[in-house]
This record gives C-alpha cells, structure tokens and sequence, in this order.
C-alpha cells in the first residue's frame, strides 16, 4: 500500500463535529467575484519559520504578492519537494493571477490566508468560534466573494 | 469545517478535499477531490495547464445548487514512496567528520544552487541556517548515540524542528541534483534510506523514544513509513 494510501485510511474516520446542516452562500458570477486563497498548509511569512505546534488553530496573513512563503507544517507526513519546486501546487497564487488577467475571475484579494490543517478535536471550537471567525472577517474586509480552500 | 465558518459569515467556498470521509462529514457545501500525492494537492508541480485545470473544475461546482457536493477529479496520481529518487551524493571530504556531517556539507553548494533558481525561498531556518547545517546533523548524531536533548542544547520543540530543517536542506538540496521534479515522497525515500544523514535522524528519534522522552519530541521527527 502506498505511504498516502495508508495514512488516507487511518485519518479518514478520525472524529469530527457531527454536523446536521450545510450552511451555503451564492456567489456571484465567477467573471466578478474576487477570489482568496485559504490554506491550511502552515504557510508563514518569509522569516517568520517557527513551526506550527500541533494544536495550533491560529492563521497567517499572507501577502497575495509574497512568492518566498515558508513551508512550516509540524506533520512530517507528506510530500514536500513538490512545494519546494512549485509553490502553486499547493498555493496556486499564480493561477489565480492568470485567471484574473484572463477575465475568467474577477479579482485576486490582496491578502491570502493559512490554518494549519491535520487538527485534533481540541483545536475545532477554536476554529469554528475564535480564529475561523476573525479570518472570515480579514476576507469579508477585502471584499472577497469566494474562497479556494487548499489542504496540503 | 473551516468552509462552514466562511459559508456561514457569507463567503461561497470551494475546497479541494484529499480525504474524502473528511470532506463527507464536514458537510460542507462544495469539494472537488483530488486523489494526488499528499502535499501536492493541485497535482503536479510545474504543470500550469494541469493546475489550472483542477481549479477550473473546482469553482465551477460554485453554480451547484445540489448541496453538499463532492466531485471526483477524474485523474488519480500515487506517491511513489517506493522509488528513491537517484540523486549524486558528495564525496568523503573529510575524514576526521562523522560522514554524515561531512556529506551535510557537501551539499551545501546543491543547496545554494535550489534556493538561487527559487528566488531565495527555503524552507529551512527554523532552528538553524544552511552555514550550520553541520552542527545539526552532529547533534542527531549524538543523539543517536545516547546523548540527551540537554547535552545538545535543544528542547522538544527545536529538535522537532531541527529535524524538518535538516530534511528540508538535503531536499532542496536534492531538487538541484535532479534533473526534474521527482514523484512524490521519492526524494523523501531517497534522505532516509541513500544518504548517511537520514538513518542518524531515524535513530536519533528512536533513541529518543526508547529513553522515555514525550512522544512530542520524537514523533514527528520522521514520517510513519520511514521507522517512527
């Protein structure tokens, strides 16, 4: 079995909140919607390399212009050469760029964001009451309309 | 979850899903999943078209009114763990250096080389810098060798990071040594089990464990399939 497949298998039923409803928000035309980018990679600025710790439902700020942001996941439990080549395999900053200037989105915010995913249940109230919150209000403050959200 | 929160303050979110149960449970309104390698969940790096191509099918699912959704990306790509990448190590250098340290040093100019072509970025330097990448590897030799974490001078958390600071240096350091992008998790195969450095760090973290230490300081100092 490969590496991805096994772990694939042994967090897939980890326990989560048992949800009973999809909270759900129209957006507007792609062609006018500005669009962010919300990761849960533990992406930080360049220079700020302290590493995430496991429970740490917190985010970063990221400038949508910044390309030298730092890979600082504490799982040591997935690939990491590909973000090391490419960024945008993970954080498809210049996707989004192109699709801008292309007309199929409207605009990029100025801001991206990033969680660090693989969270236990300790850490969910913090995001769903606290930290989710407050970075939903960073986005709204933008403007944005709609958010692509990229696990790692 | 973090979908619902946005959806529930009126953002429309998409979200590319890597474990699908997850996304089930979630009920989050909208997930494109993607069976690719772990980390790497836009696919393949340095492949515009394709990256495009996942976020095209991605917000397209924005215009469903059938939610919760989860679509299948059409394309499944595996990590290829089992295939180390073949990457040239460096010369024995210098003989009086434990050969992990000196084959460290070694890579120094590979490194440099990556970080150049990316434009300075680098992973490394949450606990040390690529002019000292030699200590640290001489501090997970000692560890191996049944010293303390107070006789190298680092608590729980440095040699966790220490521990990813060094595998992010042979890794980029391998990215200059190869004349493409490896397969996932392949240059990860290649630091534990083809260079002196990665074994040292699997048995630092195993004498760690077996001298009682929190599982905080030893688990993550190295993926489950390569000895935790």
């Amino acid at each position: 079995m490969s590496a991805d497949r096994a772990i694939r298998e042994r967090v897939g039923d980890i326990p989560t909140p048992d949800f009973d409803d999809t909270p759900v928000t129209a957006a507007p035309p792609l062609a006018d919607a500005k669009v962010a980018i919300v990761t849960t990679a533990g992406l930080k600025p360049a220079g700020e390399v302290s590493l995430w710790q496991p429970t740490d439902g917190s985010f970063t700020v990221l400038p949508a212009a910044a390309r030298d942001v730092q890979l600082a996941h504490f799982s040591p439990n997935f690939d990491r050469s590909g973000f090391a080549a490419d960024i945008n395999v993970v954080y498809p900053v210049d996707r989004l760029d192109e699709m801008a200037a292309a007309g199929e989105i409207g605009s990029v915010a100025e801001h991206h964001l990033s969680f660090m995913g693989a969270q236990f249940d300790a850490t969910f109230s913090t995001i769903l009451l606290d930290s989710g919150p407050a970075a939903a209000k960073v986005l709204i403050d933008q403007e944005v309309d709609v958010v692509l959200l990229t696990p790692i | 979850m973090l979908a619902r929160v946005f959806e529930e303050a009126g953002l429309a979110t998409v979200g590319l899903s890597i474990v699908r149960q997850q996304a089930v449970n979630s009920k989050a309104p909208r997930f494109l999943h993607v069976e690719f390698p772990l980390g790497r969940p836009l696919g393949r790096p340095g492949d515009a078209a394709f990256q495009s191509d996942v976020i095209r099918r991605a917000l397209a699912l924005l215009e469903r009114t059938d939610v919760p959704v989860i679509e299948d990306h059409p394309t499944v790509i595996e990590d290829e763990a089992d295939e180390a990448a073949t990457c040239t190590l460096p010369p024995r250098h210098d003989p009086d250096l434990h050969p992990a340290v000196d084959e460290a040093r070694g890579l120094l100019p590979a490194y440099r080389r990556h970080v150049e072509s990316v434009g300075g970025r680098t992973a490394l330097g949450r606990v040390v810098d690529a002019d000292r990448i030699g200590e640290a590897v001489g501090a997970f030799v000692e560890l191996a060798d049944g010293a303390s974490l107070a006789d190298v001078g680092w608590d729980a958390d440095q040699v966790r990071a220490a521990g990813q600071d060094v595998r992010a240096f042979y890794e980029e350091a391998a990215m200059a040594l190869s004349d493409h992008v490896p397969g996932a998790r392949q240059i990860e195969s290649w630091f534990y089990t083809a260079t002196e450095t990665g074994p040292v760090i699997a048995s630092a973290a195993a004498a760690l464990r077996e001298a009682g230490e929190d599982r905080n300081t030893w688990y993550y100092i190295l993926p489950g399939n390569h000895g935790r």
